[in-house]
Formats: structure tokens, sequence, C-alpha cells
């Protein structure tokens, strides 16, 4: 749904890959899990707990909890609160959260 | 234990500001805030973005926020970036957690400082993927700078909306179509409320309005008093349809659409004190019971910056500065810098404030945000809709237990999107002003803690 402008700086020297699902997801240091999820074509980041319905990042500012994703090392946080790392793995959050040991 | 004189929640315009005066003062100050970086919302990022063609295409106004976050970075106040604030108890005992574990902190005062909010919009499909906020796509401006990958729908009623829809163009991308959900106001009674404000901030009037004629200009379409919006599709937003001030109904097909209808006061912190709270009628929102330096009705806790009423990112700094010569005053300390007095920063806040009548009666909200219809979803969190919740309140309970009822405000965002909303369809239920009702009690944690968090407390001598 977005698309990075070329960066000042330049963009190759400063992206990471992350992995969201297994996939491999391009994204530039400094920027936030949710922020590189929105620019992929399935832009969605958990399904609820009550219908199953899809959600998607909404307000990327922390206070709408709709970009919660099981972030390893972790646990279930808010991608737009979280910081890319290279290699860091991230899942979508399918349902309710089970419970287990996280960190 | 860390045992500072101030705890100042919250890096933007006026936490910093605040940071800024008191340490130079002589206080032990720590300021721990969410983000990475401090700037707040509106200077997200700007050390980064300043000297750059976007910090030039984010606008001078944003690039400004550069001074103040350097003079933060070297006033001698503790900074801890990226940390969550989940409990300030009454006794002002508050944990935060961060990169450094989970700690607690027991200052002598606490300036909160939160910031504001974007108003929840409630409207059909709101909650489908593809459906975003302006504010959401105004930070990604700012980080990692992108924009719609395809010429964006905006609809929505603020000076955020006409400002981003201002950004994106100037970044070089485009707005397909802008669908005004402002209600038509006439304009001399709003100008009359401006009164001398309109003389002295000719050049905010001129700012405003060019950001007007450029959207008329750029926009794809730009449509004029729009109601009844919904977002449409199953898995995914797949179009928007809305009814023109003609009383059209058109349908547009899009894979995305930023929806704003302005800012409140973030009061989940305040409010998880007790903290005294009223109906601000001008600004159509909750805001907090405040002296003229921000003291709240907890006697050792301020507020500052929009979180203590919507004023901006210049009456924010003001805020921030009365604040903190007022803790300075309590302390028994003054300020370092020559000409930071309480008439300067009053005069300052006065002229910043000028014109907040004029926008706020301009960009009221419109009556469907506080009466959606029976299938829209109030609380996204437990996917409750009005129809659900008018059926639990037809038994003329308050909005505790409401949430008791139906589950409405428990889920992970704690009623933030939800409790405005709910509090509105209780008042016209009952009947009640909104002054009357009270929204949901906030319950700790703030923010979502986990176990080995708690667990993390032991080091600080609390394990009992």
């Amino acid at each position: 749904m977005f698309r990075l402008l070329e960066d000042d700086r330049g963009r190759m020297e400063s992206t990471v890959t992350i992995e969201i699902d297994g996939y491999p997801v391009i994204a530039r240091i400094g920027e936030t899990v949710a922020s590189a999820l929105l620019r992929e074509g399935a832009s969605w980041s958990r399904t609820t707990p009550v219908s199953g319905a899809r959600r998607a990042p909404y307000c990327m500012m922390g206070v709408c909890f709709e970009c919660l994703m099981l972030v390893e090392g972790e646990g279930l946080v808010r991608a737009c609160q979280t910081p890319v790392r290279d290699g860091l793995k991230v899942e979508r959050q399918m349902g309710p959260r089970k419970v287990g040991p996280s960190c | 234990m860390l045992k500072p004189d101030l705890l100042i929640v919250g890096a933007g315009p006026a936490g910093m500001s605040a940071a800024i005066v008191a340490a130079r003062a002589g206080l032990k100050v720590v300021v721990v805030d969410e983000q990475p970086t401090p700037g707040g919302q509106i200077w997200r990022g700007v050390e980064a973005n300043a000297g750059t063609s976007r910090g030039r295409a984010l606008g001078a106004q944003y690039c400004s926020g550069l001074a103040t976050v350097r003079a933060f970075r070297e006033c001698g106040a503790v900074y801890w970036p990226s940390t969550r604030v989940w409990q300030i108890e009454p006794t002002l005992g508050t944990y935060v957690t961060g990169p450094g574990g989970t700690r607690v902190i027991t200052p002598r005062l606490v300036l909160i400082a939160t910031g504001a909010q974007e108003r929840p919009a409630p409207l059909r499909g709101w909650t489908l993927a593809g459906v975003m906020t302006v504010g959401a796509a105004q930070i990604l401006l700012k980080n990692p700078g992108s924009v719609p990958s395809e010429a964006v729908w905006i609809a929505g009623c603020g000076p955020l909306a006409l400002l981003y829809a201002h950004q994106l163009v100037r970044m070089g991308g485009a707005v397909a179509g802008f669908l005004d959900t402002r209600p038509s106001t006439p304009l001399r009674e709003s100008l009359r409320l401006a009164g001398r404000a309109v003389l002295r901030s000719s050049g905010e009037l001129a700012k405003g309005a060019s950001w007007y004629a450029e959207l008329r200009h750029r926009a794809g379409r730009y449509v004029p008093g729009v109601v009844d919006l919904q977002a449409l599709g199953t898995d995914r937003l797949e179009g928007v349809r809305y009814r023109t001030a003609a009383g059209r109904v058109e349908e547009i097909r899009t894979s995305l659409l930023l929806i704003h209808e302005g800012v409140l006061p973030e009061l989940h912190t305040v409010r998880s004190l007790g903290c005294e709270i009223q109906w601000d009628a001008g600004q159509a929102a909750y805001r907090p019971v405040l002296n003229e330096w921000g003291e709240c009705s907890h006697p050792d806790i301020l507020i500052a910056g929009d979180a203590a009423g919507i004023g901006g990112a210049e009456a924010a700094v003001h805020r921030g500065r009365l604040s903190a010569l007022r803790i300075l005053q309590r302390l028994g300390k003054v300020a370092a810098e020559p000409g930071m007095t309480e008439e300067n920063c009053r005069t300052a806040l006065a002229r910043a404030l000028a014109l907040r009548p004029f926008l706020d009666r301009v960009f009221r909200p419109r009556g469907e945000i506080f009466a959606p219809d029976d299938d829209t979803i109030v609380c996204r969190c437990e996917e409750l809709r009005v129809r659900d919740l008018r059926a639990a309140l037809a038994g003329s309970v308050g909005p505790n237990q409401l949430k008791a009822f139906t589950r409405a405000g428990m889920g992970p965002c704690q009623g933030r999107q939800c409790g405005l909303t709910v509090a509105a369809l209780i008042a016209a239920a009952e009947g009640r002003q909104m002054s009357d009702v009270q929204p949901f009690r906030v319950r700790p944690p703030l923010k979502p803690v986990r176990l080995c968090d708690l667990a993390g407390l032991a080091d600080e001598g609390l394990s009992s």
C-alpha cells in the first residue's frame, strides 16, 4: 500500500532484511516492523480473536493495538513500536494468543 | 530505585521544553518516552530529517523542532527513549519498561506530557485492512519516508488532513480525492470567534487557506460536505461509499483510505491516577481540570502540552515552560535562562492559542462521529457494534457496567478507540450531557506488561 521515497543518503547502505511469516522483507534501518509490513502486498498484521477478521496497522503511534505481532524474543508486541533489526523474525498473530514462554 | 526531583512522561514539545527549563535550573530530571528519538509526534524524526529534502518537504515548522531537540539533548536531563510507562501510583511510584529492563522511579513531582491521539472516527468498515488514519500516514512520511503507492483517498476534517495532503504532494505523492467531512460552518460566525486573533494570526490563516486552494487544485477530486461515509470490502478495503452535500450517493474503488477527525488529549495516564477531567464543548473532547500552571486535582502532578487540551506544538512549548516554572517555584529554584519568566511565557502562550477557538469551530467534528449507525463497530478490539451496546444500554447502566456486560473497552487498546463513542452513546441513551458522563475507568497496566517484566522488579527490591 506504501512505497519508499528515495533517501538522500542512498538506499542500499541503509537497509536490513527481516522475516515476516518466513518471507524476507527489506526494511530501512530506523523504521518499524509495521512500516515495513505496509509495503507488502499482504499488509495485514493479525486476525482478531473474536471473528478471525484480518487487521492491519491503523494508528502507527501505539494507541490502537491493531498491529500486534509475534516478534522473536519479545512475544506479542505492537509492530509500530518495534524497530527492525537484521534477521528479525516476525509472525502474524492468528486469533487469540496462546500462552507460552516468550522471553 | 531512581529518585529524581521531576519525572516527565513524554519527550514532545511540552515535555522537552519543561525538561530544558527544569534541568538548567539544577533539578534532577528524568524524561521517559515511548519513541526511540525525541520530538513527539509533531517533530518525529526531526534529527534525521532536518536538512534533507524530506525535511524541506515536511516544512519549516517541522524543521524548527530541531533546535528544541538539540537543547533537550544537552540540558542534562536523564532521557530514557523506547521506554513505556505502565503504571503511576498515586504516591508517584512509576513503573517503566525499556531497553534497561523494568525500573521504578519515585520522583517528587510528575509532569505528564503525553500529547494527543487522533479522535476515533467510527464508520462502517473502519476496521478493514486498508483503512488507516491520516496521522498514521504522516508518521510514515517522517519515518521511513514512505508514501501511498498510488494516488490516495483522504476523508476527514481537521488541519492535520490538510497538512498531510500538502506534505504528500510536496514529496511526490498524489491525492486521488479528498472527501471533506467538515460540516459547513458560517464563516462569519467562525471569524467572529477568532476576533482579533485573525489579525495577529493572518499568516496562519493564509497558510490554511492556501492548503485548501492547493487541495482543490491538485487533488483528483475535492468533495465538500461528505456524510454517511463507509468503507467497503470483505477481507480488506475495496472501496468507499459516501453521500454528498447535495444528497447524491457515490462510490469509488480504492485499496487505501486515510481518515481523520481531529485530535484528542491523551488522557489515559491522567485518568488512571483519578485526576479530575471535564467536557470541553468547544473542542468536543474531555480534558483535565487544570489551573493556570497545569496543576491538576492531584497535588503533585502537572499536565502540559496537548494532554492538557489541544493547543498545538507552539502552545505545548509554552505550557511546558510554565509548568516547569511552577515546579521550580515549588522546589525552591529559579530559572537559569534570562527572559524565562511567567509573564513572557503567558504572553507567548496566549499568542499561540489565539486562533484555537476559530480552528475548533471550523473543524468541529460531524455529529455522526458521536452517533454512528447501528452496524458500525464501536469497540474495534472486541468487535462490538452500536446495536450491541444499545441493547446493553437498555438497562440504563453506566460505562463501567457496560464494560463488564459487553467487554467494550476490555481489549488490547483498553478503550482508547471506543471510550469517547461509548460515553456519547450513554449520554444519548440517557438524555444526559457529555459533561455528566464519565468515560470508562482506566486500570493499570497502561501498556501491556510481560510477566518477565514484572519479575524484573525483583532487582528493584520490590519482590514483595
